[in-house]
C-alpha cells in the first residue's frame, strides 16, 4: 500500500493552530505518511510541531461556512484545535488522518520506517537479556536455573524463550505444568530478595476447574522455593468470588489441601473496561474547565482512578511486606497473569529492590516484568482516553503502574535516580513511538516482527548520555532501603504531570526544577573544587618534605 | 494543677498499627509534655495548654481510660491513661488551663526569653506600617495618612492613624463613619503605584430599604477621583447576596448604585463565619477518619465544601488584583464588619500584586496591617479566652492556606517556606508573642502588650535560615501572580491538616536536602577560597564565578550560578536599621 493514495490534500496553507496557553498561530500544514507537520511561517520564532498519525486517538471536524476546523486529540492526551480554509481540503485532511491514524497493519507503523538520526552507541534490543539477569542471580544463589523450554514459543506462547525456574524442576515438569497453568504461564521466577533469599514468582491462575484438578509438578515447583517449615503467600488479585467463579470456565485457584503451605490472599484489582472507563472518565473531568469544586471533586471520586491507584499500591506493599517483612515467599497471579499481575509484582520490586530506582534498573524492570513477560502492549494501548470507538481490549494497566511509581518518587523524592518527566517518556512511547520496544504483545510476536532487525530500540535512544541527562533526578541519592509508600487518601495526588499537563501552565514549576537542578549542582562542583584543592595542596605537602 | 506527673500512660498512634509508646505526662504551667520511656531514643511531645481546642474523655477500655486531645494547630492526642482518677484529674486540670478566663492569664505575659529590655522594644519597632505607605508613595496628592483616629472617634476598632483621600475633610470623614457599620469607613489598603488604583477597605453601609449618606457618597466620589485614570470604582460585597440582602432589613446592607456616582457594584459570594466554622470541622472529621478508602476522603472532602470556599477566597482575591491592575479601577471591599472576608481577600490581593508582600518582612507586614491594625478578632476568631464558640472560626488560618495554594503553583516566588506559614498559624493560637492578643489596637493598647509582651517577629526572622524558601528567585524576578483558579489547581494541605501524622507526609523532605545544600554551599565556598590562597600559583575561578549577578534567573538553565542569596537586600528597606533580637 502506498501512503500517497491515503492523502489527498498534501499540505495547506493559512492554517491557524489553536493550543491551549499559547496564542494561535497562522502556518502550513503538511501530511507525510506518518506525521502532521505544521510550521509557522513567521520569520522569527519560528513553531514547528510534529505530530505522529499514530498518536491521534480521535478526530472531529465542523464547518462555519467554507472554513473547518478539526480537533484532534491525542492519545498523550493533547488537544489541539486547527482552522483550515476550504471545505474541500479540510475535509480530504480528516479523511487522510483518520485513515493515516488507524492503520491495520503494524508493519506500516512508523517505527519500521523511522531512520533515526544518532549514531547508536548500545544496541538497546540487546540491553537487557534475562541471560544476564540470571548471571547475577547466580552470584548470590545456586537455587535457581534458566530455562529455555520455551525456546520454541511452544509452551507458553507469551512468555520468552528463557526463563527462571527452582532448579529442582526440570524441563519435562515444566511443560506439565505449562498445561496446568492458563495460556501455560508457569510460576517463573520474578525478584529475588537478596536480603533473605525470599522469591516472589508469578503464573497465571491455575486450571483446577469444577472438580479440583491437581498437577503434582505445580505443586513440587512453587513448594520449591519454599524454606523448610516456612509458608508462603499466594496474592491472587481477583477477589475470591470471581476466583470461583472462573473455575466454571476451568480455571481456578490453588487449594488448601494441595497447597498445605500456602496461604491465599484475595486483593481485588481493576482490569480492561473499568479501567478504560476509569481513564476516560477522569480525562474527561480533567479537561471540563466549567466544573465548580464540587463538581470537580465528585467528579474525581467518581472516576474511581486514585481508589484504583490506592488499591494497587496497597497490594505491591502486602506482596513487599510479606518478603521483606514475614521472611516469606511469594506468588502473584491473577487470571492470565499478564495484568494486575504483573503490576503487583513490579510495584513491589520498587518498593524492596534500590536497583530498580534506577534509570538503568528501571528500564530493566520494564523489559523484564512488562515487555517479557507478555504485557499485551499492543492491545492494551491501541487506543487512549479519547478514542470514540468501541474499546476492545484497551486498559491503562501499564500507565497505572506508572503513576504508583510516581506516588512513590512524590513520598521518595531522593530515592529515584530518574524524575518524573522519564515517567511520562514511558506513558507517551507506550501508546506511539518511533520505536518498535512496545510494539507486539509479547516476545513472540516481536521476534516474528523481526522487530529487533527491523527497528531501533526506544533504550539505544533514551541511554545515550545527552538524552538521559534530561532526566537525572537531581536529588537522587542512592539509598539502600526498603522504602513503603503511605497509601492513605491524603498521601495520595493526582499526577498533574499527565492529566493536567496539557491544562496548566508549566512555566513556572519547571522554574522551580531549574532551581533545583541549580542548587545541587553547584554544591556538587563546589565539594568537587574543594576536594581537588585539598589534594594539590596534600601533594605540594608532600613535595616539600 | 492539681496533679503534676502521671506515670504509666500510654500514646496511641492513629494510624500505624505501631505498638503505642509508654511514658510520663507532665504538666506545666504551659504545657502539657508527655515523655515515651518505651523509645530508645528519649522522644517528647510538647503540647501547648493554649493550643487544646478540647479535651474529651472516651469510654473505658482494656488498656485503660483513653484522652483525647485536639488541638488548634490540628494535632490530635489520643492518650490512655491506668487510673481512672488520674484520667480525671489531668482531663479537669486541662479544661482549666486550656481555658484561660482573663488576658493577663495567657503565655505572653509571662513568656520571658532571654531578652534585654531594649531589644524586647526594637522588636516592636520592627514593622512599621508607615514605611509601607511610604513605600507606595502616601503620602502623596491624592492620599494621606492622618491621625483623626487618635482617641477611636471614628472608628474604635481601627488603628490610631489612618490613610484616607486628601479630598475627604472632617465632616466626610465623621459623617461617613456614623453610616458605616462600628464606624469602619472606607481606609486605603494598598495603593498599586503604576497606575494609581487604590485598593480600599471598609464595613457595610447602614443603608437599610432606602437610607443614604451624602458624606459617605462624597467619601466614594473622593476614593474615585483619587484615581484620575478611571472613570469608576468597583464596590465589592463578599458577601453571598442573600446574606446582604437579609442585612437590609437590620438596617444594614449593601451600596445602592443609584446613590453612588460611576461605582460598578459586585458580589463576591464567600460564606459567612459560622459556614466556614463547620466546614473546618467536617473537613478535620475526614482527616480524623480510620483508614478510609479513597472514595470516603473525596467524598468527605467536596461535602467539607474547605476547598470551595479556599477558591472562593482566591477568586475574590484574583478578581480584587485584576481590576486594580488590568481594568486599572480602584476597588472597595466589605462584607459585614469588614474584619473577616475583607482582611482574606485585601490581604490576598496585595500579595498577588506586590512582591514585596511575597518576602519575610512583607509578609509581616501584610498581617499586621490588613489583619492586626485593622482589627480582625484574633482573640474570638482563634478562641484565645474562654468565650462565645460561634465567634471563633478559621478566617486567618483559610489565608493561610490561600498563600500556601499559591506556593504550590509558584514555587520560586515567595521568599519563605511552608514552615514559616505554619510558624505563623501556631503563634496565632499560642497566646506567646503580643502581636495576636486581643481584638484591635484599642485592646491592645489596653492590654498593654508593647510593654509587657514580645513580638513575634523578631524570633521569626532569628530563624530565617530553615523558614527561607531555596527556590526563591528574588525580588524581581515575579511582579504580579496570576493564578490559575479552576478547581483542579487547589490541592489538600496534608502539611496542615494532617501535619502531625508524620506517615502521611512525604518521607524524604526535599525542603531539608535543599537548605542543607545552601548551608553547605557557605562552607564550602569559604574552604574553596582559604585552599586557593594557600595555593597561589593556581588560578581559575571558582565554577560560576563572575556570572553570579543578580539577574541571572533566566540564564540559569544552561551555566551552573552560585544560587542566588535573596534576601533582605534584594526587597526595599523597610527595617530600621534594627538586627532582629
Amino acid at each position: 500500500m502506498e501512503f500517497a493514495e491515503l492523502i489527498k490534500t498534501p499540505r495547506a496553507d493559512n492554517v491557524v493552530l489553536h493550543r491551549p496557553f499559547h496564542p494561535a498561530v497562522e502556518g502550513t500544514l503538511c501530511l507525510t505518511g506518518h506525521h502532521l507537520i505544521f510550521s509557522s511561517r513567521r520569520r522569527y520564532h519560528a513553531e514547528e510541531l510534529w505530530l505522529l498519525h499514530s498518536n491521534i486517538d480521535s478526530i472531529d471536524k465542523r464547518f462555519v461556512g467554507s472554513l473547518g476546523t478539526i480537533v484532534i486529540k491525542c492519545k498523550d492526551l493533547r488537544i489541539i484545535q486547527l482552522d483550515i480554509p476550504g471545505m474541500e481540503e479540510c475535509l480530504n485532511i480528516a479523511s487522510s488522518i483518520e485513515a493515516l491514524s488507524t492503520l491495520d497493519s503494524v508493519t506500516l507503523m512508523y517505527p519500521f520506517f523511522y531512520r533515526p538520526m544518532f549514531e547508536v552507541l548500545e544496541d538497546g534490543w540487546s540491553s537487557f537479556l534475562l541471560e544476564q539477569e540470571f548471571e547475577l542471580l547466580s552470584s548470590v544463589t545456586n537455587e535457581w536455573r534458566l530455562t529455555c523450554v520455551n525456546k520454541e514459543f511452544s509452551v507458553c506462547p507469551s512468555y520468552p524463550p528463557v526463563a527462571i525456574v527452582p532448579k529442582g524442576i526440570d524441563d519435562e515438569a515444566l511443560r506439565k505444568v505449562a498445561l496446568f497453568r492458563h495460556g501455560g504461564r508457569f510460576p517463573v521466577l520474578s525478584y529475588y530478595h537478596k536480603k533473605n533469599g525470599m522469591a516472589m514468582m508469578r503464573s497465571s491462575q491455575p486450571l483446577t476447574g469444577t472438580n479440583g484438578r491437581r498437577c503434582k509438578e505445580d505443586e513440587k515447583l512453587v513448594n520449591a522455593t519454599l524454606r523448610s517449615g516456612r509458608r508462603g503467600f499466594v496474592i491472587d488479585t481477583r477477589p475470591l468470588a470471581v476466583a470461583q467463579q472462573a473455575r466454571a470456565k476451568g480455571g481456578g485457584f490453588e487449594q488448601e489441601v494441595h497447597y498445605p503451605q500456602w496461604r491465599r490472599i484475595h486483593k481485588h484489582i481493576e482490569r480492561f473496561n473499568i479501567l478504560q472507563e476509569s481513564f476516560i472518565k477522569l480525562v474527561e473531568a480533567c479537561n471540563d474547565q466549567s466544573h465548580n469544586m464540587d463538581r470537580w471533586l465528585s467528579k474525581l471520586e467518581a472516576s474511581n482512578w486514585l481508589t484504583h491507584i490506592k488499591e494497587l499500591l496497597t497490594a505491591a506493599c502486602l506482596a513487599a511486606q510479606c518478603i521483606d517483612r514475614e521472611g516469606a515467599s511469594v506468588l502473584v497471579h491473577g487470571s492470565e497473569g499478564t495484568d494486575s499481575t504483573l503490576q503487583v509484582t513490579s510495584l513491589a520490586q520498587i518498593i524492596l529492590d534500590p536497583r530498580c530506582r534506577t534509570i538503568r534498573g528501571f528500564e530493566a524492570l520494564v523489559v523484564r516484568e512488562w515487555l517479557q513477560a507478555g504485557h499485551p502492549f499492543q492491545q492494551r494501548c491501541a487506543q487512549s482516553a479519547y478514542s470514540n470507538s468501541k474499546q476492545k481490549w484497551e486498559a491503562p494497566v501499564f500507565l497505572l503502574f506508572l503513576e504508583c511509581v510516581w506516588q512513590i518518587h512524590r513520598q521518595f523524592p531522593c530515592s529515584f535516580e530518574f524524575n518524573e518527566k522519564f515517567l511520562i517518556l514511558l506513558f507517551e512511547h507506550t501508546y506511539a513511538s518511533q520505536f518498535g520496544t512496545f510494539l507486539g504483545n509479547n516476545e513472540n510476536e516481536r521476534a516474528k516482527l523481526k522487530l529487533p532487525q527491523k527497528t531501533m530500540s526506544l533504550w539505544s535512544w533514551v541511554n545515550r548520555p545527552e538524552e538521559l541527562s534530561r532526566f537525572h533526578n537531581p536529588l537522587y541519592e542512592p539509598n539502600s532501603l526498603v522504602i513503603w509508600p503511605s497509601v492513605a487518601p491524603q498521601s495520595l495526588q493526582l499526577w498533574e504531570g499527565v492529566f493536567l499537563r496539557w491544562n496548566r501552565p508549566s512555566k513556572f514549576l519547571e522554574e522551580a526544577e531549574e532551581e533545583r537542578i541549580n542548587i545541587i549542582k553547584y554544591n556538587k562542583e563546589l565539594q568537587a573544587k574543594v576536594n581537588a584543592l585539598r589534594r594539590q595542596l596534600a601533594e605540594m605537602e608532600t613535595d616539600e618534605e | 494543677v492539681s496533679l503534676p506527673q502521671v506515670e504509666n500512660v500510654k500514646l496511641l498512634d492513629r494510624y500505624a498499627n505501631r505498638k503505642a509508646a509508654t511514658g510520663t505526662l507532665y504538666l506545666t504551667a504551659t504545657h502539657l509534655i508527655y515523655v515515651d520511656a518505651s523509645a530508645e531514643v528519649r522522644k517528647e511531645t510538647w503540647i501547648l495548654h493554649h493550643h487544646i481546642s478540647s479535651v474529651e474523655k472516651l469510654p473505658l477500655t482494656t488498656a485503660g481510660y483513653p484522652l483525647l486531645i485536639h488541638c488548634k494547630n490540628f494535632h490530635v492526642a489520643h492518650f490512655v491513661i491506668g487510673q481512672e482518677r488520674d484520667c480525671h484529674d489531668v482531663f479537669t486540670s486541662l479544661l482549666k488551663l486550656s481555658q484561660p478566663v482573663k488576658p493577663e492569664e495567657l503565655y505572653a505575659f509571662s513568656y520571658n526569653p532571654k531578652m534585654s529590655k531594649e531589644s524586647r522594644e526594637m522588636g516592636w519597632k520592627l514593622i512599621d506600617l508607615k514605611l509601607d505607605y511610604q513605600r507606595m508613595g502616601i503620602p502623596n496628592d491624592h492620599w494621606e495618612i492622618t491621625d483623626i483616629n487618635k482617641d477611636y472617634e471614628v472608628c474604635s476598632t481601627y488603628p490610631p492613624e489612618i490613610v484616607v483621600p486628601r479630598a475627604a475633610t472632617r465632616a466626610v470623614v465623621m459623617g461617613s463613619s456614623r453610616f458605616r457599620s462600628r464606624g469602619r469607613i472606607p481606609v486605603l489598603s494598598y495603593l498599586y503605584k503604576e497606575n494609581n488604583a487604590a485598593l480600599c477597605r471598609c464595613s457595610q453601609p447602614l443603608a437599610g430599604f432606602s437610607a443614604r449618606c451624602l458624606e459617605d457618597e462624597q467619601m466614594l466620589q473622593a476614593i474615585r477621583e483619587a484615581n484620575p485614570g478611571c472613570p469608576f470604582m468597583y464596590v465589592v460585597d463578599t458577601r453571598p447576596k442573600l446574606n446582604a440582602m437579609a442585612n437590609r432589613a437590620a438596617g444594614k446592607g449593601y451600596e445602592n448604585e443609584d446613590n453612588y456616582e460611576n461605582i460598578r457594584f459586585k458580589f463576591i459570594g464567600i460564606e459567612n463565619i459560622h459556614v466556614m466554622r463547620s466546614s473546618l470541622q467536617k473537613l478535620l472529621e475526614v482527616c480524623e477518619m480510620k483508614s478510609p478508602s479513597m472514595s470516603d476522603f473525596l467524598t468527605g472532602l467536596e461535602s467539607s465544601g474547605w476547598l470551595r470556599h479556599i477558591k472562593a477566597v482566591m477568586d475574590a482575591g484574583v478578581f480584587l488584583a485584576k481590576a486594580v491592575r488590568e481594568e486599572r479601577a480602584s476597588v472597595l471591599v466589605h462584607c459585614s464588619d469588614g474584619w473577616d472576608r475583607t482582611a482574606q481577600v485585601c490581604s490576598l490581593a496585595g500579595l498577588l500584586l506586590d512582591p514585596f508582600y511575597r518576602t519575610f518582612k512583607g509578609f509581616m507586614v501584610l498581617i499586621e496591617k490588613e489583619w492586626i491594625a485593622m482589627g480582625h478578632k484574633f482573640s474570638h476568631r482563634c478562641g484565645h479566652l474562654d468565650g462565645d464558640p460561634r465567634e471563633v472560626s478559621p478566617v486567618f488560618t483559610q489565608f493561610v492556606e490561600c498563600v500556601w495554594q499559591l506556593m504550590q503553583q509558584f514555587p520560586c516566588s515567595f521568599e519563605f517556606n511552608e514552615r514559616f506559614l505554619l510558624e505563623i498559624h501556631d503563634h496565632v493560637y499560642s497566646c506567646q508573642f503580643g502581636n495576636f492578643l486581643g481584638t484591635c489596637h484599642k485592646e491592645r493598647e489596653e492590654l498593654r502588650i508593647f510593654e509587657k509582651t514580645h513580638s513575634l517577629w523578631p524570633f521569626l526572622l532569628q530563624r530565617k535560615q530553615e523558614l527561607r524558601n531555596p527556590l526563591y528567585r528574588g525580588f524581581t524576578a515575579y511582579k504580579e501572580l496570576q493564578p490559575n483558579t479552576l478547581p483542579f489547581s487547589f490541592q489538600f494541605w496534608c502539611g496542615m491538616y494532617n501535619r502531625f501524622d508524620k506517615g502521611m507526609q512525604p518521607r524524604q523532605c526535599v525542603l531539608d536536602r535543599l537548605l542543607g545544600c545552601l548551608s553547605r554551599k557557605l562552607t564550602l565556598e569559604e574552604s574553596a577560597s582559604q585552599l586557593q590562597n594557600k595555593l597561589p600559583f593556581l588560578d581559575g575561578p571558582l565554577p560560576g564565578e563572575g556570572r553570579s549577578s543578580p539577574k541571572a534567573g533566566a540564564a540559569a538553565a544552561k551555566a551552573p550560578t552560585p544560587p542566588r542569596d535573596c534576601g533582605e537586600g534584594a526587597a526595599p528597606a523597610l527595617s530600621n536599621g534594627l538586627s532582629p533580637g
